[in-house]
């Protein structure tokens, strides 16, 4: 017996291991190890054997039994890894076809400029501020101490809605510095983007409507020191560490001493090319100490408080973040424009 | 301003060179916006004298030149001009030379003859006859022809931009309007002198007179005008003789941007340029009476300019007139009927200060700035005027132009008050932020003319900008240099930045449009009435109450938009019109409604607007659902809107939320998208924005996830085609006892098989209790009760 035990044993782990197919190992096991199965055969001749022999048979029959079972499960694991290799050969794909991708759709590029800059402010304490678009002369030239006769007054420069030039579309975004002197508490830090209008034909740098953005601040001890420091900051952060700035004298009538700030040209670095033609500096804002008179009218004593403000043409800003050659892009809404950006 | 730096050395020397020069000026407030050198293009040119010429024996016009240019032997040079001699002086541009416009000159052959450069005329130089006022117009610039540069004594091979004075360095500066007394030679050069730590030398013009006559008996001078006219200065000059001014004058000119015209003209425009002071000569024939009188124009006077114009004028106008009618145009331009001729012989000299506003008004009114216009306009200084009439008339006696008769006619309505400031040094550090002694404060002051004593500032007669402690600042600052400030942060109280719940909300909405696949777009907030129209706006629609602008660039922006649709519209077509497969465009833009008081309500709309092959009423309508979604407003609902003209009668929809109106959407009508030119569907949808910030949602709170699973149910109800799906969709949600969590729309169905007026709705129905697992039972008597109440309501039949 113990000799038929081993040949069923050869005979077995030699079938197993030809099978290609699990239904194969199934009838294998049937063929060996199931009731009518060859080692079932000879275990039922057990009988037949001397009580010495029986438990030394019986021990070799379990363990063929066992080898023959562990055996099956380890072959059907090995065809089962061939044929899920097979499957996933076969479900390979040319992974250089194009996605199937969501349209994404894209911010205005001064938006983008504008969002920049706002986040930047708000960082640093400042809130923003919305204001009207038709706006009364008296906001827009008096209160900011452009008087009566100012040249940026006439009915040539200016949008007005009445024979009597009350009315008008703001030219500027200053008139929120007096909405903002007069409904905020002191301290104020404010910065008001929006759009302005001014009476200029359309072409590659001009058009009748545009975009400023307005920042300032009132406290008291405020210096020109600060408006440079903080002013520098914001460069910092708009064009990068280290960026260099300088600072010029100029005219506004409601800020005394005005300026207006340049950023070292980064295209050539101060040299001098045709991006910043030829001077090495690029204009970026006006600003200066808000004029003494500016917050008198407005009912705040400029002997306690002093403040400072600037203002940025928006749509100058984003062309040169983006190198946009032509203004008139801005307003064209061309969507293979919107789409670079 | 054009400033010549010859001219400034004159003043005060500078030898910066042109780029420090620039820096310099510009960082102590005179901004350069470029420096331009005279004849730079200009190369290899020297002066040549001819020493023969003989015919081409090949040419009729052509002449063969042997000319000395200051080398071993001459060279030849053929020319094709019929005014060279021999013995002349002439420009020689040798082989390899420039000339302006980018023209190169090289050695080459004229039918047979070497040529070894070119003769030049005036005009191949960069000049005009106006530069050259004794040499011919067409031909070679004969050098002797003109008496100064004859008097020079010019060699062969002398360079020739040094030769003919063409090499001054011109500097061009933007004047602010604050600053009028630096829109002159000594103006700038007071500044320049400040920026270099010099001192000006400034020359006191004087006159010897004693020209024939009496000036009182001559010439008499009203000013009724007095408000405008503050001071009226004049002098007068007889027996002038007519001609061309002398060359240091023309080149200070030219380099000036001023055309040189004769000498009396040129001396008028060359106390301008250095003074700051307009001036303007008359001639005394044409002066009625001898009388002068400044008053308004009457209304209906007209007046034949200098330029050959007609203007007409009216009382607003100041006019120079004499007994009978107007001569001149006030501090703009003279007139034709009094202009310095060849055969003048009498000269009024007028040095006058007008008021500025008036000026500038006239000047625009009547479309004629000039120079002397847009200096007055912005104010001049009253004591200028005599020095400047006195500096004419030196001139005129310097360059033996006249007889000046001694005295002068100085009418004075205003007596300016010298203003004074008292010095706040504190405070002035306190604005800067800096540490400046009160001594360097008062070092900066005195040297731009400010009188300083003790802590009392006098201002300077030409400084009407200063007028406050400020202004002060501003100065020392300037000259103590804006780049020494230090730069340092704000102190003081911390104030909390942010951005406000409207500001989060424009935001968010940005980011779900773009999410969807929209781009922004930005737009003006002025259109053309027409516009209503081509949307059919109906004629009574509220919408058509725009606010007009007054004074309107053109019609296309003469009204503020009520709406944002004809805005939107335009982009659209735009981008179909660049054959722009499809665009999904979205703008947060302002419309403008007039309040009483003149002022106007400026609310926000979202718009979205689209086209393209794949987009439909349904596809603009998911991104509507999305926004809302986005805001989590509750109780949305869209109601079919038929007589909306701007839109498709049976594909526009206005927009719930609880109720509440906040928005439309739909295909825009084809004869609107007609009108704009486009046979595409449009689609287009306006939310208001403060609609959308009242319907925001709550916060979202966690709900529990359910324990136990849902049963799906599909049903197919057959009903008449003009039942809605939201009806049905209402009537389900109703009707059920609370198992129903979802109903959801999967198909519609209307053709062939079914009975006509009939369609086929199907819904797929999810029920879940919350506290067991459904059996089947209960989930198809819940069914039941929904397919019974759907055929109660809509007469419905299971399919």
């Amino acid at each position: 017996m113990k000799e038929q035990l081993e040949k069923i044993k050869q005979e077995a782990l030699e079938a197993l291991s030809a099978a290609k197919e699990s239904v194969d190992l199934e009838s294998l096991r049937v063929k060996y190890l199931g009731k009518k199965g060859e080692l079932t055969a000879v275990l039922k001749q057990m009988g037949k054997l001397s009580a010495e022999e029986r438990p030394v048979i019986g021990q070799l029959a379990n363990e063929v039994r066992e080898k023959l079972t562990a055996e099956i499960e380890a072959q059907k694991k090995k065809i089962e890894e061939i044929k899920l290799e097979a499957r996933l050969e076969a479900e390979a794909v040319d992974v250089t076809i194009p996605g199937q991708a969501k349209k994404m759709g894209h911010q205005h590029p001064m938006y983008i400029a504008l969002d920049e800059i706002k986040d930047i402010f708000v960082g640093m304490g400042f809130t923003i501020l919305d204001g009207p678009e038709v706006e009364l002369a008296n906001y827009n030239f008096d209160r900011l101490n452009a008087e009566e006769g100012h040249p940026s007054r006439d009915w040539s420069d200016t949008f007005y809605f009445d024979k009597d030039s009350r009315v008008m579309l703001r030219s500027q975004t200053s008139p929120m510095q007096v909405h903002a002197m007069e409904t905020k508490p002191l301290p104020i830090r404010i910065l008001a983007p929006g759009r302005v209008y001014r009476k200029d034909e359309v072409d590659a740098t001009h058009s009748p409507m545009f975009h400023q953005v307005e920042g300032m601040v009132i406290d008291k001890n405020i210096t020109m020191a600060d408006l440079k420091g903080t002013l520098n900051a914001v460069m910092e952060q708009l064009y990068g560490e280290g960026t260099k700035t300088r600072f010029r004298p100029h005219h506004f009538p409601f800020t005394e001493p005005s300026c207006e700030m340049d950023v070292q040209c980064h295209k050539c670095g101060g040299v001098g090319c045709p991006t910043c033609k030829g001077e090495g500096w690029i204009e970026v804002l006006g600003a200066g100490m808000i004029h003494p008179k500016v917050l008198e009218m407005s009912g705040i004593d400029p002997e306690v408080y002093s403040g400072w403000a600037f203002g940025m043409g928006l749509e100058r800003m984003a062309m040169r973040r983006f190198k946009i050659a032509d203004l008139r892009l801005i307003f064209e809404n061309d969507v293979r424009f919107l789409e670079q950006f | 301003m054009l400033l010549s730096r010859k001219w400034l050395n004159e003043f005060v020397p500078v030898d910066a060179n042109d780029r420090d020069f620039a820096e310099d000026m510009t960082l102590s407030g005179s901004k350069v916006e470029v420096t331009e050198i005279e004849g730079e293009e200009i190369s290899n040119v020297v002066v040549g004298r001819v020493v023969e010429i003989k015919r081409h024996e090949n040419s009729d016009h052509m002449w063969i030149c042997q000319v000395d240019v200051g080398e071993e032997a001459p060279v030849q040079i053929v020319t094709g001009a019929q005014n060279v001699s021999q013995g002349d002086l002439v420009p020689v541009a040798k082989h390899n030379s420039t000339l302006p416009g980018g023209i190169h000159i090289k050695k080459g052959k004229l039918r047979g003859e070497v040529s070894n450069g070119m003769l030049c005329s005036y005009k191949e130089l960069g000049m005009t006859d106006n530069d050259w006022p004794y040499s011919i117009v067409d031909g070679i610039f004969l050098l002797d022809s003109d008496p100064d540069l004859k008097a020079k004594g010019l060699k062969p091979g002398d360079e020739i931009r040094a030769a003919i004075g063409l090499d001054d360095h011109v500097v061009e500066f933007e004047i602010t309007p604050n600053r009028p007394d630096c829109l002159s030679v000594i103006g700038l050069a007071r500044e320049a002198a400040v920026t270099y730590g010099k001192k000006i030398s400034l020359h006191e013009p004087v006159v010897k007179g004693g020209g024939p006559g009496n000036l009182s008996e001559l010439l008499d001078v009203e000013t009724p005008a007095t408000d405008l006219c503050p001071r009226y200065t004049a002098r007068m000059v007889r027996n002038v003789k007519i001609g061309p001014s002398p060359k240091w004058m023309r080149d200070r000119l030219r380099a000036s941007g001023v055309r040189p015209i004769n000498n009396i003209v040129d001396i008028t425009n060359y106390v301008m340029l250095e003074y700051g002071q307009p001036m303007h000569a008359f001639d005394y024939r044409y002066v009625k009476g001898g009388k002068i009188v400044v008053r308004r124009a009457e209304d209906g006077e007209t007046l034949t300019t200098l330029d050959g114009n007609v203007r007409n004028l009216n009382s607003s106008m100041l006019v120079i007139a004499d007994e009978t009618r107007a001569v001149g145009l006030a501090g703009i331009m003279g007139g034709e009927n009094s202009e310095i001729v060849e055969d003048t012989v009498d000269v009024v000299f007028e040095s006058a200060n007008f008021n500025g506003t008036c000026i500038r008004r006239t000047a625009l009114a009547l479309g004629m700035r000039t120079e002397a216009s847009a200096k007055f306009e912005k104010g001049l200084d009253i004591l200028n005027t005599l020095p400047a009439v006195n500096r004419a008339c030196e001139l005129v006696e310097m360059l033996g132009a006249g007889e000046v008769l001694d005295g002068v006619i100085d009418i004075l309505n205003f007596v300016p008050q010298p203003k004074q400031l008292a010095l706040r040094p504190e405070k002035i550090n306190e604005l800067l932020g800096t540490d400046i002694d009160t001594p360097e404060m008062c070092r900066i002051l005195t040297e731009l003319g400010f009188g300083v004593e003790g802590e009392t500032i006098t201002v300077p007669s030409w400084r009407g900008d200063v007028e406050h402690y400020s202004d002060l600042a501003e100065e020392v600052a300037r000259f103590y240099g804006y780049n020494q400030i230090p730069t340092t942060s704000m102190k003081g109280v911390t104030t909390r930045g942010g951005y406000s719940p409207e500001q989060l909300l424009e935001r968010s909405l940005g980011n779900v449009c773009r999410g969807m696949g929209y781009d922004e777009i930005i737009t003006y907030s002025f259109i053309s009435p027409t516009y209503y129209d081509k949307i059919r706006l109906p004629e009574d629609s509220p919408l058509r109450k725009s606010m007009k602008i007054m004074n309107p660039l053109g019609e296309d922006t003469s009204i503020m938009r009520t709406t944002v649709m004809p805005s939107m519209l335009e982009i659209l077509t735009r981008n179909y019109n660049y054959r722009n497969k499809s665009a999904h465009l979205y703008e947060l833009g302002r419309t403008y409604f007039e309040r009483e008081d003149g002022m106007a309500d400026e609310p926000k709309l979202l718009s979205l607007g689209v086209y393209g092959p794949d987009e439909s009423f349904f596809t603009l309508k998911g991104a509507v659902e999305t926004v809302l979604e986005s805001i989590r407003a509750e109780d949305v609902t869209y109601e079919a809107e038929k007589t909306n003209p701007s839109y498709h009668p049976g594909r526009c929809a206005k927009v719930y939320v609880k109720g509440q109106e906040v928005g439309i959407l739909g295909q825009i009508h084809p004869l609107v998208a007609a009108n704009y030119g486009v046979d595409a569907e449009l689609y287009y949808a306006e939310l208001r924005f403060d609609a959308l910030f009242a319907s925001r949602g709550a916060d979202p709170e966690y709900t529990p996830l359910p324990k136990f699973p849902a049963v799906t149910r599909d049903i197919a109800v057959l009903v008449d085609v003009p039942v809605t799906v939201g009806a049905l969709e209402a009537c389900i949600r109703s009707a059920a006892k609370g198992l129903l969590k979802d109903v959801t729309l999967f198909d519609i169905y209307q053709g062939a098989n079914l009975p006509s007026g009939k369609k086929s709705v199907a819904f797929n129905l999810v029920l879940r209790a919350d506290d067991r697992s459904l059996t089947a039972q209960e989930a198809d008597d819940e069914v039941k009760v929904v397919l019974e109440r759907l055929e109660k309501d809509f007469g419905a039949t299971l399919r």
